[in-house]
């Protein structure tokens, strides 16, 4: 299975939580912490992530980067 | 978190430069932000930043000239496909595109909307459709379904007093001057994989000429529906989704 990894701009992220019903590696979940507007903002649980970027196309506000290794 | 995949030879997926870096205004989990998305990849991926001109509606997408980079246009209430009509006669060259919700296209603006596709304007219309109107508190719109309960309509929708929803898309689909009507969603991921093809064909089909391209998303408004963002999309899937049921309705080749 491919590697892969996001990149969030945890500031602007409004913690929805859409992008974690499309994670099919179950890899992202809210954070306990909140950025400065007071959103508890989307983190990485753990290294499973497979670069697939179902969570970057759901995204509503466009915070997520993924990269998969080649 | 594996730092020695964030290469730029693994990138895979990433913002893209048609939206700014403005943090949009909408509510979390609202599919404005993803719709816009979208239109902005379009844009990017046909190389037309520079030739498209866009018609924002009342609404709370009336602030969409914030995210898209590109030159957009601000309607009077409901009027975005009339000022698309004028932009588009004046210059044909252009991609012009006009993007509204429900109350705006299919309320107040109902006549400018069946008019502009019954003349075939070669422009794209992007319709948003969440069943309220969601920027003034959540009204009842003409798309609110049957029993939805809505800040004017607290007790649901009673159709024998207030009317059937409107399905104005099946409705445009009928005249002879749309060529492609459709109706999508961006709550699940193929789903917004799809939407964005529709909104390509429908950004593609103004260099053939021929008539208007009307692409509608059922989306949410999880303020004025008044659940946390997961759930209104399930709502959205068992209520919405049974009314205005998704995939093209017209394709004429």
């Amino acid at each position: 299975m491919a590697k892969g990894t996001i990149v969030i701009d945890t500031e602007k992220c409004k913690g929805c939580a859409v992008c974690t019903t499309g994670c099919p590696a179950n890899v992202i979940a809210l954070s306990k912490k909140v950025n400065s507007k007071g959103y508890n903002y989307l983190e990485m649980q753990n290294d499973a992530c497979i670069g697939c970027a179902n969570c970057a196309i759901l995204c509503p506000d466009g915070v997520i980067t993924v990269y998969r290794e080649k | 978190m594996n730092e020695s995949i964030i290469k730029p030879e693994n990138l895979v997926y990433r913002r893209t430069p048609v939206l700014t870096d403005n943090v949009m205004h909408y509510c979390p989990g609202c599919g404005h932000g993803t719709i816009h998305r979208l239109i902005a990849e379009v844009i990017e991926e046909m190389g037309i930043q520079e030739q498209t001109i866009g018609v924002a509606p009342v609404g709370c997408s009336v602030l969409a000239y914030n995210y898209l980079d590109v030159d957009i246009q601000e309607a009077a209430h409901g009027r975005a496909p009339a000022l698309a009509t004028g932009i588009k006669r004046l210059k044909p060259d252009f991609f012009v595109f006009s993007y509204q919700g429900d109350g705006d296209l299919a309320a107040i603006g109902t006549a400018e909307t069946i008019h502009a596709c019954n003349r075939g304007e070669n422009i794209t219309m992007i319709f948003v459709n969440n069943g309220i109107y969601g920027m003034t508190g959540g009204q009842m719109a003409p798309t609110t379904l049957e029993g939805m309960k809505t800040s004017t309509s607290p007790y649901g929708r009673d159709i024998k007093m207030m009317g059937n929803p409107l399905k104005i898309t099946e409705l445009l689909a009928q005249l002879p001057g749309t060529i492609y009507v459709t109706r999508q969603a961006v709550y699940k991921p193929a789903l917004v994989r799809k939407c964005k093809t529709a909104i390509r064909k429908a950004f593609e089909n103004q260099r053939l000429n021929k008539g208007t391209s009307f692409v509608e998303v059922v989306s949410n408004c999880n303020s004025g529906w008044k659940l946390p963002p997961v759930e209104a999309n399930k709502w959205l899937e068992e209520n919405m989704l049974p009314m205005y049921p998704l995939g093209d309705i017209k394709d004429v080749k």
